[in-house]
């Protein structure tokens, strides 16, 4: 479970996060969504300490993340896989080896037999075909860069990924097929998601659970039917902006 | 007329904040500097990440720099052999030229000329890769798979440069005194012996571990300055360029402190 308490952050004089209150539970996928520049990533980022809060707490499975040793982070960050918006592969290696970074046990990193077999899972896993994995990251496409990404956050079975703009920057088709990525990972890995994002359709789709980051502060968490029931106004301008929301099944 | 009262702004408080903001930017640097060589240190129990890939780093920047150590210290020898020669007064014996190429090559000309030039090409690279993996979120996609940026990426390429820029001096020493010992005969009826003889004459070993100890030196301090500018990188490729140019500058002021430094150490 992943619980964040009156979080602050600023960046010199800019307050990016007002005292955020945000909870996932267990095997759920929330969708953080808000406006381009409100802190969603930097919120994203402090779940698994790449950042950390001005004030206010950080739990994961109970651990406060703010306080955890060199040690004990790097251990509790095997545990989460984060799919970073632009893929963040590394350039120098291909994907193969990009993807077998992702395994943080250092004794199955080490036995090529099983580095290769899980490499090929991961890559199956996200709809890519093996031969991909001798390719550069410059040879992909957006869509498959993303892709490989994801595989590299799941090569190590964490117990939570979380996704940074999975879909920004791709076309509508490819939103689709990463959206739906997301909810069979979810499906299949039973990991817990969090989904930060801008796309509320994709969003809709997704997720069990929404957020509504704004001005600081997380406005409205809820389930998909108390986002389109909802009068707050933040909540209206936001959806009433770009969509007609998917009707629930 | 009224007299308005008027408030003179006082040049004080804007000279305090600047001084001010020059003594945090300083403290600041030092501090995360000091960081950063805290996390090298604890980096090296996890060899098996940094040393296969220290490997890679001393052939890439080893063999890449090669040729232009090589042409560097091969012109730079024969210039210093055809100005002795046009500085030559013929009072003094032939063999003084083995002596005056070779201390000269060995105790500065060698390892500066290297380390300069290095300190160009192997500090922008550093600096511009860590300062792309940086804001391509690559080295926060490193530590959010559990791994340490220092062993993977730091150690490395430290390690590289302490290794590489002495052995690379060393070629450059022999270079340079053998274009210098060629050219020299160009321009003076000087024999073979008489070089070999003055070459032999004053040399101490002491002075090729001299060469070597400040090459060694300089590597590092390239490669840290390079290392820790990249790594801090900010906003974007023109953070790149700025962090690139900067890693640049600073190594080869660094060089040339450590330069002045070492020779009133070593040499008294």
């Amino acid at each position: 479970m992943i619980e964040l308490h009156g979080i602050k952050k600023r960046f010199g004089e800019q307050v990016v996060l007002d005292g955020v209150d945000f909870t996932v539970h267990d095997g759920e996928t929330v969708a953080l969504m808000g406006p381009s520049g409100t802190g969603k990533s930097v919120l994203l980022k402090h779940i698994n300490g790449l950042i950390r809060p001005d004030a206010g707490t950080i739990l994961v499975d109970g651990q406060n993340v703010a306080l955890l040793k060199r040690a004990a982070l790097a251990e509790l960050r095997t545990t989460i896989g984060y799919v970073f918006q632009n893929g963040a592969l590394f350039d120098s290696l291909n994907v193969y080896e990009n993807i077998r970074l992702g395994l943080s046990d250092p004794a199955k990193y080490n036995d090529s037999a099983f580095s290769r077999q899980r490499v090929a899972e991961c890559l199956r896993l996200v709809n890519l075909a093996p031969e991909v994995g001798s390719k550069f990251p410059a040879q992909l496409s957006g869509g498959m860069r993303k892709r490989v990404g994801i595989a590299r956050a799941i090569a190590g079975s964490p117990k939570y990924l979380l996704y940074d703009e999975p879909t920004s920057g791709l076309d509508p088709v490819n939103s689709d097929i990463i959206d739906s990525l997301v909810k069979r990972l979810a499906e299949e890995l039973r990991v817990t998601s969090v989904m930060v994002t801008h796309d509320v359709r994709g969003a809709f789709r997704v997720a069990d659970r929404l957020a509504l980051l704004s001005d600081g502060r997380i406005v409205l968490q809820g389930t998909p039917a108390e986002f389109r029931a909802s009068t707050n106004e933040n909540v209206r301008a936001f959806l009433e902006r770009d969509f007609e929301t998917p009707e629930a099944a | 007329m009224a007299v308005q009262d008027t408030v003179m702004p006082t040049p004080l408080p804007g000279l305090f904040r600047l001084v001010g903001r020059v003594i945090l930017g300083a403290l600041s640097h030092f501090g995360r500097f000091s960081l950063m060589c805290v996390e090298i240190v604890r980096g090296l129990a996890d060899w098996r990440a940094w040393f296969p890939r220290t490997i890679t780093e001393v052939a890439n920047i080893g063999a890449g720099s090669l040729l232009i150590v090589v042409v560097i210290s091969a012109f730079a020898g024969a210039v210093t052999a055809f100005q002795s020669g046009y500085q030559w007064q013929t009072s003094l014996p032939y063999y003084v030229l083995g002596t005056l190429i070779v201390s000269t090559v060995v105790l500065e000309l060698g390892p500066v000329l290297v380390g300069l030039v290095l300190a160009g090409r192997i500090g922008a690279r550093y600096a511009a890769e860590l300062g792309t993996m940086r804001v391509t979120e690559q080295i926060d996609a490193l530590e959010s798979l559990g791994r340490s940026p220092a062993s993977h990426l730091i150690i490395p390429r430290v390690l590289a440069g302490f290794i590489v820029v002495p052995i690379l001096t060393t070629i450059a020493n022999v270079i340079a005194v053998l274009a210098g010992w060629w050219s020299v005969k160009q321009v003076l009826p000087l024999t073979n012996q008489d070089f070999a003889y003055g070459a032999q004459y004053f040399y101490r070993p002491f002075d090729g571990y001299y060469s070597v100890i400040k090459a060694f030196f300089f590597g590092g301090a390239i490669a840290l300055i390079s290392c820790y500018m990249g790594f801090n990188t900010k906003q974007g490729a023109e953070g790149v360029g700025r962090s690139t140019t900067a890693a640049v500058v600073a190594s080869s002021v660094v060089l040339l402190l450590l330069n002045a430094l070492l020779a009133r150490v070593l040499l008294n």
